[in-house]
């Protein structure tokens, strides 16, 4: 238990009250990060590392650690109360937590949130402590292959699936790949459909898309109802906490799922974002209540925010045993790190065993202190709630115009947030689903690049899928999930008919 | 955008002012100059946040608030889009801005040609050149090359796209690097681009490509660690630094590639570049800011670090290097038909 011992030696370390305060001032700004849409994690890290070349490098990196586990936080607040996804790794938590809000539950829809981001970055800090080196040594066995073949399953834990038309989820799919194709072609290092507009060559962020199509479309579609406020009812009360936290128990089996299949994705590294969307798909898949995801399912809220959470935690890992970012916050501490002149690597746990120890105890208080900062908010936020919707709705087309603003500090950007507003709202009315626009977006630029790089590689033979057992398993395992609704089909009417003739035979 | 005038922005500065209050004391003593900055200067990055040359001016910008080197906050704005030409055309239509310094990568030269998106240095008014970055090949020391020669040896009697070589981005530096080699040695890699170069010394470490060119301070942990191995550095000379870095060797110990009989010399710029139609006194001011930054420990700590190589230039030396590497680029480019027709 080597690593408990050296851990000890870590909470000696952030014990310092200087890092107590620092772990605090990070917590509350990074909510506030979170919570405003489009400033995210990485761009408020990169903002603040300058101030911190003053400090000592732990005390540097507990405060911008904690402003990342804050911004992990935060970004499920809007994306609860107004379907905006403070975050993209929040995106799949709007798709049960908006419903929650609207039905009344927006206190219960909060403390799901929080807590089970709580969870997930708990699991994977203990994983990073017990299991580090192993895991080091796992993500190296991660080619382009292998990289593809992790995507591609998030692909088909998400699609196939779900009520929609497959028609429609196709239309909204082949729409996202389609955008996320604009901009550079990183295989080529030639541009594509930017059609000699400056504009365009930055292409279609995910983030701006996001802010468009679920924040203002659902202020479109609250307007055309005639400014009902659908939260109203809200009823916020001092217990809310522990009321639902009576009830969350009952979910562990989604909350264990989210949490393993964040630190896999975050360690390989896949990032927060899929993982959320791979979680949110296998929970609706193997969930009693699966038909009912999407109408306000506490489950539909644990699954994607425990996966984000655990997978923004383990990012950390790659990059401080390898270099590698696993996620785009952690590239930019990945910069903080080499400023402070610390190399990441595999020998930074050996040489610079304070630091190392030190931000990996702050993970475990600075996780806590998050917890307590956002939980004694729950009232408060769900609050808002009550203010009639004439007037918070200005508010929120405000913060969803500085938001996408803020990400390249373009004008355009803004407008572009504008037209995807009213293409979400058009989503909507034709009732096309807007998850499947979103994933692809999302993911299509990573999966085509590493499809292009896996095909380099072998000189275009497909067979380098199945070129050794982990891409093989991966692959086969994330066809069997696309196939699963034709499978289980299958073989339910197989023991249906064995049943009958059993029963029959019986007689 | 024209003024950096943002929430955001205010809050940090606000807090900036906070924190730093207590370093500030230790202000130096400032000159007076013929210009100074009025209002916040933007510090443009043409790339993504977390790489190289962002990391660089997130540094600079540190080390200038830390000292108090100028009056004015300055602030790094990061414009990636369609590899840098987002920053570079933002530059190019600021026109007599002096408040907006770009920091440049060799994409100053390279997505002109890969793209054709229009853009030159000859747009921008030279201020200065920091430093050139050093790149390294770099194998694993898995494979049994022990040397450049060996190693380009092993390429050639492959026969074409049996060695995988891994860089980062496309049509960029790693890639004409590469294609230099391939036209120098008569060998040819398969080039597979990955976004980052700790990206790429991961998938060295792990034998899905068989080397790299990764700049020193991407792969020198691996290095360290004995994951990988230095075989020669693409500068005219070896690097310097003679202080013991993995096991008992230095950077000074890795020959160069022509020394190994592989004549191909690449660095890459890092330098400062402001609009077009500003006065002397303006680049002055910027040229002195500089001077400023490079005598401070913590640029110089950063310089070793990173194994760069710390030429400095401005004025007319800086443009006369700046005509030939474009004219470089362009030539390589051509004949490996990289470049956009």
């Amino acid at each position: 238990m080597e690593a408990l011992g050296s851990l000890i030696q870590g909470f000696g370390v952030v014990a310092d009250p200087m890092n107590i305060v620092y772990m605090f001032i990070g917590i509350t700004l990074g909510v506030l990060i979170g919570v405003l849409p489009g400033l995210g994690g990485a761009n408020g890290v990169a903002i603040l590392l300058p101030l911190t070349f003053g400090m000592s490098p732990t005390s540097a990196i507990i405060m911008l650690s904690c402003i990342y586990w804050g911004a992990l936080f935060g970004g499920a607040i809007t994306s609860v109360l107004f379907n905006i996804p403070g975050e993209p790794w929040s995106v799949a938590t709007t798709f049960d937590g908006h419903p929650m809000a609207q039905k009344g539950h927006a206190g219960e829809a909060l403390t799901t949130a929080f807590t089970s981001s709580f969870f997930g970055a708990f699991f994977a800090v203990i994983v990073i402590t017990f299991l580090a080196p192993v895991i080091a040594a796992f993500a190296l066995q991660f080619g382009p292959a292998e990289f593809f073949a992790v995507q591609m399953l998030t692909f088909c834990s998400f699609v196939g699936m779900g009520s929609d038309s497959p028609f429609k989820v196709l239309c909204a799919m082949m729409l996202g790949f389609a955008l996320a194709a604009v901009g550079i072609d990183t295989v080529t290092g030639e541009l594509r459909m930017t059609f000699g507009s400056v504009e365009l060559l930055r292409g279609f962020d995910f983030l701006i898309a996001v802010i468009g199509l679920f924040g203002i479309g659902e202020i479109l579609l609250t307007m055309e109802e005639g400014l009902a406020f659908r939260g109203k009812s809200a009823r916020i009360s001092a217990t809310v906490v522990w009321r639902t936290w009576k009830q969350l128990p009952k979910y562990w089996v989604t909350a264990m799922r989210g949490s393993i299949v964040g630190c896999w994705m975050g360690i390989t590294p896949g990032g927060a974002t899929p993982a959320s969307f791979m979680s949110y798909g296998l929970a609706k898949r193997f969930s009693r209540n699966g038909s009912k995801f999407g109408t306000g399912e506490m489950e539909g809220v644990v699954a994607p925010e425990t996966a984000a959470h655990a997978a923004g935690t383990s990012a950390l890992l790659p990059m401080l045993t390898l270099g590698i970012p696993g996620s785009p916050t952690a590239a930019v501490l990945l910069g903080g790190l080499l400023i402070w002149g610390l190399q990441p690597g595999p020998l930074l746990f050996v040489e610079q065993a304070d630091f190392v120890w030190g931000l990996i105890a702050s993970m475990y208080l600075g996780n806590i202190a998050g917890l307590i900062v956002v939980l004694t908010t729950v009232p408060l936020f769900a609050a808002i709630l009550r203010i009639p919707f004439s007037i918070i709705a200005p508010v929120i087309v405000v913060i969803c115009a500085v938001g996408a603003y803020t990400v390249h500090n373009a004008f355009f950007d803004v407008v572009l947030m504008l037209v995807f507003g009213v293409l979400g709202y058009i989503f909507k009315k034709l009732s096309y689903p807007l998850a499947p626009l979103v994933l692809a977006l999302v993911l299509g630029d990573m999966a085509e690049g590493s499809f292009r790089q896996a095909m380099l590689v072998s000189q275009g033979d497909l067979a380098i899928f199945w070129s050794n057992y982990l891409v093989g398993g991966i692959i086969t395992l994330a066809l069997f999930m696309l196939f699963w609704p034709v499978i289980s089909t299958f073989i339910r009417r197989k023991s249906g008919t064995t049943g009958g003739t059993e029963a029959v035979a019986a007689k | 955008m024209k003024v950096v005038k943002h929430p955001r922005l205010a809050t940090a500065a606000t807090f900036a002012t906070a924190v730093l209050g207590a370093t500030a004391l230790s202000a130096l003593p400032t000159t007076a100059f013929a210009w100074e900055p009025t209002k916040s200067v933007e510090f443009v990055v043409p790339a993504g946040t977390g790489g190289g040359a962002d990391q660089m001016a997130r540094m600079i910008q540190g080390v200038i608030q830390k000292n108090n080197l100028m009056k004015q906050p300055i602030v790094v704005v990061n414009k990636s889009g369609g590899a840098g030409a987002e920053g570079f055309l933002d530059i190019k239509g600021s026109k007599g801005e002096e408040h907006k310094i770009i920091i440049t990568l060799s994409n100053l030269f390279t997505t002109p040609l890969a793209t054709g998106v229009p853009f030159s240095y000859k747009d921008m008014t030279p201020v200065a050149m920091l430093a050139l970055d050093n790149f390294v090949l770099w194998v694993n020391t898995a494979s049994p090359y022990q040397s450049a020669k060996e190693f380009i040896d092993a390429v050639k009697t492959a026969g074409p796209n049996k060695y995988k070589m891994g860089g980062t981005g496309s049509k960029q530096e790693d890639q004409i690097i590469t294609v230099g080699i391939d036209a120098t040695a008569g060998t040819k890699f398969t080039y597979i681009p990955y976004k980052g170069g700790g990206d790429v010394a991961a998938q060295l470490v792990g034998n899905h490509v068989n080397s790299s060119v990764n700049n020193p301070i991407e792969a020198v942990s691996q290095w360290r660690a004995g994951a990988l191995r230095p075989l020669c550095v693409f500068d005219d000379e070896r690097i310097p630094l003679k202080e013991p870095i993995a096991g008992t060797q230095s950077w000074n110990d890795i020959p160069t590639c022509k020394e190994s009989g592989l004549d191909v010399t690449y660095t890459m710029l890092r330098g400062i570049m402001m609009p077009a139609g500003v006065s002397k006194d303006v680049v002055d001011y910027y040229v002195d800011l500089f001077q400023k930054v490079r005598e401070t420990p913590e640029w110089k700590d950063f310089m070793e670090k990173g194994a760069f190589n710390t030429t400095f230039m401005t004025g007319d030396d800086y443009t006369k290097w700046l005509a030939s590497a474009d004219e470089q680029h362009r030539k390589l480019m051509t004949d490996a038909g990289l470049a956009k027709k």
